[in-house]
């Protein structure tokens, strides 16, 4: 049975149906990023002072994840074009690119960014035991300079016992009254060697750096996993664009291989326009 | 920028034709350096203290903002696309502002935003 308008444009809309089906599912994308950024908002206004993290993230592998996924929608969109010209050679190239592109973006993701925040750990100190953490949290400067108090001691946990964390302290925490600690850092300073103790009966809330650590984490693995799930499919769909059996579609029709790109490239473009959104909400501010 | 017409077998309107996808290819490209460029800025804006963190936020997402028109505009070819699309995204970015405003009823449920 052939399908109509594959190819060739209806006379009503002028368009071929995929590209209106795409538009409706992209209008369905906005909708569901939509409700996770105003959830984002909406936690990030009401959060408690202190308690919403900067410079967690690593921020070099954050640009270099941007810098990619730009890159592969400019190479998507010169495969779609190589099409359009017939150049199946330059198509196959440009489309290889993107999917190792995509590729790139989720091992990234996957095998260092995220594994890297599973090892991190954080004790949320309860209010009344603050003051005997003074040397680790440095608030007394901090309220002088009018900055929002530090409540939380952040490393990597050496060990622990009953009653006890030992915590590598971060160089936050191992040197709090240092004014270049005032602000986040472009390229992450590693965990130091000075460990301090906390008393488990002073904390209010420990755990890893996981959805459960806070509202930021939670947010931040919620959207980059949906996102990231985004660009598993796509990957997936373009491998598909790829292989020999996208070929013979072209050879048959190179025009129909051509509007599946370019309605597939409109999903990864999108793709890459809810991340110009992640990257600086959660990595820069 | 026009979206590049379909292909011609005709060997010379193909050859014109080449040479039409050729401009935007190059238009492409130029896109994508500046969608490059902005990234950079953005990083290096974030570095620098404009006295509050709503006013970074919102050069952030001025900057951001830009960037994503650049996209949607040119390599989703929305600056010149068919009536119909730019039906579908009214009806859309009707609702998903509707959304964002629930966020701003709240205001007169949560002391702390006032």
């Amino acid at each position: 049975m052939e399908i109509p308008y594959t190819v060739s444009t209806r006379p009503d809309t002028g368009l071929w149906n995929a590209k209106i089906g795409i538009w409706l599912f992209l209008a369905s994308e906005v909708m569901l990023f939509g409700a996770l950024f105003s959830a984002y908002i909406f936690l990030r206004i009401d959060a408690a002072p202190g308690t919403w993290p900067h410079g967690l993230l690593n921020v070099p592998v954050g640009t270099m994840n941007t810098a990619i996924l730009i890159l592969s929608s400019v190479t998507v969109v010169l495969a779609w074009a190589a099409l359009k010209m017939r150049r199946y050679r330059a198509y196959w190239w440009y489309m290889l690119a993107t999917i190792t592109c995509g590729v790139i973006f989720l091992t990234v993701k996957l095998a260092y960014e995220w594994p890297q925040k599973f090892e991190h750990f954080g004790a949320y100190i309860k209010p009344e035991a603050l003051a005997k953490y003074e040397q680790y949290l440095g608030n007394e400067r901090r309220i002088e300079k009018g900055f929002e108090p530090r409540i939380e001691i952040t490393g990597h946990l050496h060990s622990q016992n009953a009653k006890e964390y030992e915590v590598a302290l971060d160089p936050v925490n191992a040197d709090p009254d240092n004014p270049v600690m005032d602000r986040p850092h472009f390229f992450p300073l590693p965990v130091t060697d000075k460990i301090a103790t906390i008393e488990k009966a002073d904390v209010q809330r420990a755990t890893m750096f996981l959805p459960t650590h806070s509202a930021y984490f939670a947010s931040y693995f919620t959207i980059t996993g949906l996102h990231g799930l985004h660009v598993l499919g796509g990957v997936i769909v373009f491998i598909y664009m790829w292989l020999p059996v996208s070929k013979k579609l072209y050879q048959r029709n190179p025009e129909h291989l051509a509007n599946r790109v370019e309605v597939s490239g409109l999903f990864w473009h999108f793709v890459d326009l809810v991340w110009i959104f992640v990257f600086p909400l959660f990595y820069l501010l | 920028m026009n979206n590049p017409p379909d292909v011609s077998q005709d060997p010379k309107e193909y050859e014109e034709y080449a040479h039409g996808i050729q401009k935007h290819v190059r238009g492409y490209l130029m896109v994508g350096a500046l969608l490059l460029t902005f990234t950079a800025i953005t990083v290096a804006l974030s570095y620098v203290d404009f006295g509050t963190r709503k006013a970074n936020i919102s050069i952030a997402m001025l900057v951001a903002m830009l960037k994503a028109g650049a996209v949607a505009a040119v390599f989703m070819h929305l600056a010149a696309e068919k009536r119909l699309i730019y039906r579908i995204l009214i009806f859309t970015g009707f609702f998903v502002l509707g959304l964002f405003w629930l966020i701003f009823l709240a205001w007169y449920d949560y002391p702390v935003f006032r």
